[in-house]
C-alpha cells in the first residue's frame, strides 16, 4: 500500500538547512496499522506531511498503491486514496465554517453525489448525531471537533489514513473514545493506518507494527508483541519503553 | 411573550437544525454582543439617522439648499433659520441635510473600493509568497511612503477637481494599510491545519483564497474600515476645504467650512455648523467601529 525508500526531508536553505528526516525506509501493507513513535522532533510528523504533499522539500521514493509520488504535486486520485487527520482539532477546522459547510465542501471537491445523505451518514459513522450538523467549531468540544475532522478525512472514502497524533491534544477519557472510534472505523472500512504518536500505549493499542525514530532516522522496526514484551533490539528502544512506563518508585 | 422567548431560544440554540437557523443564530449572537456596547449603539443610531437624513433630504430640508437670499445673509441661528445662513443667504441646515448625501457617497465609495483593493493585494501577496509577495508589497510600500493627503492632492490636480475624482484619489491612497493588514492576517493562517486539510481534499489556490482565507481577513478589515471612516470623511472635507473636492455650489461639508473661513471671527456659525456635523459623524463611525471589533474580531472569545 505504502512504500517509503531513502526518504530525506529538509527545511531551509543550505547554510541553515535542517535535515529533519534521513534515509528513512518502511513499508506498510494494505489493511495494516503502522505506528511511528519517537520523541518530539524526531521527524515522525514530518514524514506524514511529506507523504501528504504538504512539504515540498524531500527526496527519495514514496509509492502509494504502486504509484510513485511527485515531489510537490498530488493528483485527484491521490486525494481519493490518502487522507490525513491532524494533531490539533482546534486548528484543523476553519473557525467560520459549520460542520455542514466543511463536509459539503469536501464532498463536492471529491466529486461525490448525494451530498445531503452522505453528510448524515458520515456524522453517523463518527458518532455525531444530526444535531451537530449545523454547529460551528466553537460550539463543539475538542473530542467532537476531532470526530468532525475524522469525518472530513473519511468523506473521500480513502484507503490510507495518515493519523498525526490524533489524540494528543485531547484529555484522557476523550482519547480513549477517539481511539476506539478509529479502531472501529478501520474494521468497518478496511482502512490502512499510518499513525504517529509519542505515546507507546496508544501505538500498542492501535497498531500491528511500529517504527521507532530518533534524530530523523528509524532506529528499529518491530512488532507490537515485541513492544509489549519490552524486547527492543536497540538500546534507544528499550530506553523509550522504560521511560513510557512512567515513574517507578525505587 | 412566550412566542418571543421561544424565538430567542430558537436563535440561540446550541444545536441548530437547519443551515438557515445556524446562520441567523450566529448573526443574532453578534447583534447581542454589539447591543451590549452602549456607545456603539449610540454610533449606530447616529449613522442610521444620517442615512435617513440623506434618503429623505428633499422632504426634511426646510428650504432649497441652493436658494440665495442676499437680503438675509449671515443671519445667526433663529427660528427662521435654525442653524443660521451663510455668506450668500442660504439656509445652513438645508445645506447640511443635502450635504449628508455627498458625505455618504464619498464614505461609501471609498469604503467599498479601498478595502477591496487592499484585501485582494494583501491576501494574494501573503498567500502566494515569494516574488509575488515582494513585488506587491514594494508597490504598497511606495504608496505608503507618500503622505496620504499630498498624494490625493496630486491625483486630483492631475485628474481635475471634482467630487468623483476626489473619491477616486482617496480610494487610491487609502488601500495600502488594508493590504498590509490582510497580508499579516493571511500569513498567520496560511499554514494553519485547516488550510492543509482543504488542500488535501484537492482544493485549488483560488478556492483556498476566496473560501478559506478571505472570510478570516474580512472581519478585521471591516473593523479597520469603520475606524478609518472618520479619517476618510476628514480627508474628503480637507480636499473640499482646499477647493479640490466638491465644487460650489454643492453643499459639501468641507467646502462649507472653507466658505465660512472668511467670516469665522464675526459669524462663527457658518464654519462651526458643518464642522459640528463632520465631528458628529466621525465620532459615530469610531464608536461603531469599536462595537464591531467586539463582534467580529476572530481573536475574540468566540472562536
Amino acid at each position: 500500500m505504502l512504500n517509503v525508500k531513502n526518504l530525506n526531508v529538509w527545511f531551509g536553505l543550505v547554510p541553515d538547512r535542517v535535515n529533519a528526516v534521513k534515509n528513512v525506509e518502511f513499508n506498510v501493507t494494505a489493511g495494516e496499522s503502522f505506528g511511528l513513535v519517537g520523541e518530539s522532533g524526531s521527524g515522525k510528523s514530518t514524514i506524514l506531511r511529506a507523504i501528504a504533499g504538504l512539504i515540498p522539500t524531500w527526496s527519495g521514493d514514496i509509492t502509494v498503491d504502486g504509484k510513485a509520488l511527485k515531489t510537490d504535486r498530488r493528483d485527484r486520485a491521490f486525494f481519493k486514496t490518502v487522507q490525513m487527520v491532524f494533531q490539533d482539532p482546534y486548528a484543523s477546522l476553519h473557525p467560520r465554517h459549520s460542520v455542514d459547510a466543511v463536509l459539503a465542501e469536501t464532498l463536492r471537491l471529491q466529486g461525490m453525489d448525494n451530498i445531503d445523505s452522505r453528510i448524515t451518514k458520515l456524522l453517523d459513522d463518527v458518532g455525531l448525531g444530526k444535531g451537530f450538523r449545523f454547529r460551528y467549531p466553537h460550539q463543539l468540544s475538542g473530542g467532537q471537533r476531532q470526530r468532525v475532522a475524522i469525518a472530513r478525512a473519511l468523506a473521500a472514502e480513502p484507503r490510507l489514513l495518515l493519523l498525526d497524533e490524533p489524540t494528543s491534544a485531547l484529555d484522557v477519557s476523550v482519547q480513549a473514545e477517539i481511539l476506539n472510534l478509529l479502531a472501529d472505523l478501520r474494521g468497518e472500512h478496511g482502512l490502512t493506518y499510518v499513525m504517529v504518536s509519542h505515546d507507546l500505549s496508544v501505538v500498542g493499542h492501535m497498531c500491528d507494527r511500529l517504527a521507532v525514530m530518533q534524530h530523523g532516522r528509524i532506529v528499529e522496526v518491530m512488532s507490537v508483541d515485541a513492544l509489549r514484551s519490552g524486547a527492543g533490539e536497540q538500546e534507544y528502544t528499550r530506553h523509550l519503553i522504560t521511560a513510557s512506563g512512567g515513574y517507578q518508585p525505587a | 411573550m412566550s412566542n418571543t422567548l421561544s424565538r430567542r431560544d430558537w436563535l440561540l440554540s446550541d444545536a441548530p437544525q437547519t443551515r438557515r437557523q445556524a446562520r441567523l443564530g450566529a448573526i443574532y449572537q453578534g447583534w447581542l454582543t454589539f447591543r451590549a456596547n452602549k456607545l456603539a449603539m449610540v454610533g449606530l443610531i447616529i449613522l442610521v439617522l444620517l442615512i435617513g437624513m440623506a434618503i429623505f433630504a428633499p422632504w426634511i430640508a426646510p428650504q432649497n439648499p441652493y436658494a440665495q437670499d442676499l437680503g438675509s445673509r449671515l443671519q445667526p441661528p433663529s427660528a427662521a433659520h435654525w442653524l443660521g445662513t451663510d455668506g450668500l443667504g442660504r439656509d445652513i441646515m438645508s445645506r447640511l441635510i443635502h450635504g449628508s448625501r455627498i458625505t455618504l457617497f464619498i464614505v461609501g465609495t471609498v469604503a467599498l473600493i479601498a478595502p477591496i483593493i487592499g484585501l485582494f493585494i494583501g491576501t494574494v501577496a501573503g498567500f502566494a509568497g515569494g516574488w509575488v509577495d515582494q513585488v506587491l508589497m514594494r508597490i504598497t510600500d511606495i504608496f505608503l511612503a507618500f503622505p496620504k493627503l499630498i498624494l490625493a492632492l496630486a491625483f486630483v490636480a492631475a485628474l481635475g477637481p471634482s467630487i468623483g475624482n476626489a473619491v477616486l484619489a482617496l480610494a487610491l491612497t487609502a488601500w495600502p494599510p488594508y493590504a498590509r493588514l490582510a497580508r499579516a492576517e493571511t500569513l498567520t493562517i496560511r499554514h494553519a491545519d485547516f488550510i492543509a486539510a482543504a488542500r488535501l481534499q484537492g482544493a485549488g489556490r483560488l478556492r483556498l483564497l476566496i473560501g478559506h482565507i478571505w472570510p478570516l481577513c474580512v472581519s478585521s478589515l471591516i473593523v479597520r474600515v469603520a475606524l478609518d471612516m472618520a479619517g476618510i470623511i476628514l480627508s474628503a472635507a480637507g480636499l473640499g476645504f482646499l477647493g479640490l473636492g466638491a465644487q460650489p455650489p454643492m453643499p459639501e461639508w468641507g467646502a462649507m467650512i472653507s466658505d465660512g473661513r472668511t467670516y469665522i471671527l464675526d459669524f462663527w456659525w457658518v464654519a462651526a455648523m458643518p464642522g459640528l456635523a463632520i465631528f458628529t459623524v466621525s465620532i459615530a463611525f469610531n464608536l461603531l467601529g469599536d462595537g464591531l471589533r467586539d463582534v467580529l474580531d476572530p481573536k475574540g472569545d468566540k472562536s
